[in-house]
């Protein structure tokens, strides 16, 4: 973050949201030095623990700030984080970089050929664009452990479907427009294009110390792997095995 | 073997809930949990149950319900629901014994549209993420992250009947609130034209029939976008009034996803989100726009009134058979009598 990027605010923005939540927008757009300010701002208003803030969400370029009204004021919390700002990242933090099987294609990924089509290449080349790339998770939402990542290398962004399926299959691997996803183990509507599936649980209540993988800031890469070994891994991850690779980056 | 609540019948849609999840929202988990959070604590008030304890949330048409190897004591509160006992009808708002083996048959909803069904001692269920409440659509909670089916059996915590006296509502505490309901404008009110944002409060919306635990949604006049539709996704709350590209206003509620990308033109104030629970399909609201000074004393005053809820409940004496039920029907609800004759 050495040079300035436009899309970072000199200060947040406070937006109200009710009488018991803040938005704090700390950006424009979706970009990885904006979502990176949020995850500092999280982590370090987190730290200061304040009696009566509920919870923190944090998502691209803002952090909802939910708290009890009874106990601390929204113009409190406002004071907090300018005392906080900028957020800094802590020096020598650990940042966590996944790696990620997919089974792309078949019955897995139902729009490979057609997104190859449409882009006039072969599956495997973008296969190969895919897994290449490395992505950040932008924010987890929408559904529990559902991962938003950027970093989708720009021959693969293509619109998102007129109309959204109403079903698609748990645990897809799939890309709209600019961004790419990994969704949990549940069926749910989408209009993105359905490239794989990862036998990856990024989510899973029964995994008690750990029911969800990923979290904004985490850097994830793609590896493809065969059916067959799909099928395999998908019984491992049944059994509350954790079968993404998780390195630890110190940065 | 455990004394279990059976269901005969499951109603509309009856789930199993509590406050809801807290803290989950960053990792996708919507907070769900009771949608009218003063039904929960005066069900359990009049039961006996500490205020939060999970209890059954009912839905417009309510579930057949009995318990074959005990005494139990339940209560209902919130929306005003037909219940019968055996048959015989019984007033809710009020604590009743259920013997063993009879059928407990909440009918459909007269005034309002959920109320919570809470049973003395509560129920045994293994919180998930901190919470027993039920979100159907990551099937978290409950017996199987569901709604209850026939046939589902619910374990009871401590069945048999408390020693204590027979409880109602007092009537002044029975009446739904009315009025426009009171939001702060934002969080992305800028995103509406000022004309958009005048036909949101001068407006009256009806309340559709496909409204559910995630969201109300309106119909009305539309409310106008000054550019762009979408937004950067962001975090919602319960209450969040989200405008999508039609202009129709939806609000988000208990169940609602954690992220959205519409812009939100103002939110319901914490005060009023138990009433957002009653409205009916086809009902009208209106939208008024509050200082956040009042809105924030109106939610102390809330916590305040939940906090004395056993000061809204009236003792009852049940000794022979016509009792408050036959009373409240001849002296308050005179014009109702031939329905239950």
């Amino acid at each position: 973050m050495s040079m300035a990027n436009d899309a970072l605010y000199a200060v947040p923005r406070f937006r109200r949201s009710g009488d018991a939540a803040l938005t704090v927008e700390v950006g424009d757009g979706i970009d990885a030095d904006v979502n990176a300010r949020v995850v500092d701002l999280d982590r370090a208003l987190a730290e200061r623990a304040l009696p009566g803030i509920v919870e923190i969400v944090p998502t691209y370029r803002t952090l909802l700030v939910c708290f009890d009204p009874v106990m601390l004021s929204r113009r409190d919390i406002e004071a907090e984080i300018m005392a906080l700002w900028p957020p800094v990242a802590p020096i020598g933090q650990v940042r966590r970089r996944w790696t990620v099987p997919v089974a792309y294609g078949g019955d897995n990924g139902m729009d490979l050929d057609w997104l190859a089509r449409r882009l006039d290449t072969t599956t495997d080349e973008i296969v190969a664009r895919h897994s290449a790339a490395e992505y950040r998770v932008y924010m987890i939402g929408f559904m529990p452990g559902f991962a938003y990542l950027g970093g989708l290398d720009p021959a693969l962004h293509v619109d998102r479907r007129p109309e959204p399926r109403l079903v698609t299959p748990p645990c897809s691997v799939s890309v709209g427009g600019q961004q790419a996803a990994v969704a949990p183990p549940l069926a749910s509507p989408s209009g993105w294009h359905m490239l794989g599936r990862t036998p990856v649980r990024s989510y899973d209540p029964r995994r008690t110390h750990e029911p969800f993988l990923f979290r904004a800031g985490d850097l994830l890469r793609f590896h493809p792997i065969a059916a067959a070994e799909f099928a395999a891994l998908e019984r491992a991850a049944e059994t509350g095995a954790i079968i993404a690779e998780r390195e630890e980056l110190t940065v | 073997m455990s004394v279990d609540l059976e269901i005969i019948e499951p109603g509309l849609s009856t789930t199993l809930q509590d406050l809801g999840r807290r803290g989950f929202q960053r990792f996708g988990i919507s907070a769900s949990g009771v949608m009218d959070p003063i039904a929960l604590a005066t069900a359990n008030a009049l039961v006996g149950n500490k205020l939060e304890t999970a209890a059954l949330e009912i839905t417009l048409a309510g579930p057949t319900l009995t318990c074959t190897s005990a005494e139990i004591r339940f209560a209902l509160a919130g929306a005003d629901f037909a219940v019968a006992i055996d048959g015989r009808p019984v007033s809710s708002h009020e604590t009743h014994d259920l013997k063993a083996g009879q059928r407990l048959s909440i009918g459909t909803a007269r005034d309002g549209t959920r109320a919570v069904l809470a049973v003395s001692g509560g129920f045994q269920s293994a919180p998930i993420l901190g919470s027993v409440s039920t979100h159907s659509r990551s099937q978290l909670g409950g017996l199987d992250g569901g709604p209850l089916r026939a046939g589902d059996r619910l374990p009871l915590a401590a069945p048999g009947l408390p020693a204590r006296p027979h409880l109602m509502v007092s009537p002044a505490h029975r009446r739904r609130a009315q009025g426009a309901v009171r939001v702060l404008l934002g969080p992305q009110d800028d995103a509406f034209s000022a004309e958009g944002i005048a036909t949101f409060f001068a407006s009256d919306y009806t309340v559709t029939a496909l409204s559910d635990r995630m969201g109300c949604r309106l119909e009305g006049p539309r409310v106008q976008h000054a550019g762009a539709v979408g937004i950067v996704s962001d975090g919602t709350v319960f209450g969040s009034i989200q405008i999508p590209g039609n202009g129709q206003p939806i609000i988000l509620l208990a169940d609602r996803q954690t992220t959205g990308g519409y812009p939100k033109i103002a939110t319901v104030i914490s005060a009023d989100l138990p009433r957002l629970a009653q409205l009916r399909p086809g009902e009208r609201v209106r939208f008024q726009a509050v200082e956040e000074d009042v809105a924030v004393q109106l939610a102390r005053d809330m916590r305040e009134r939940i906090r004395r809820i056993d000061a809204s409940l009236v003792e009852i004496q049940r000794t022979a058979a016509p009792t408050s039920d036959h009373l409240l029907a001849c002296n308050l609800i005179g014009g109702v009598i031939s329905a239950f004759d």
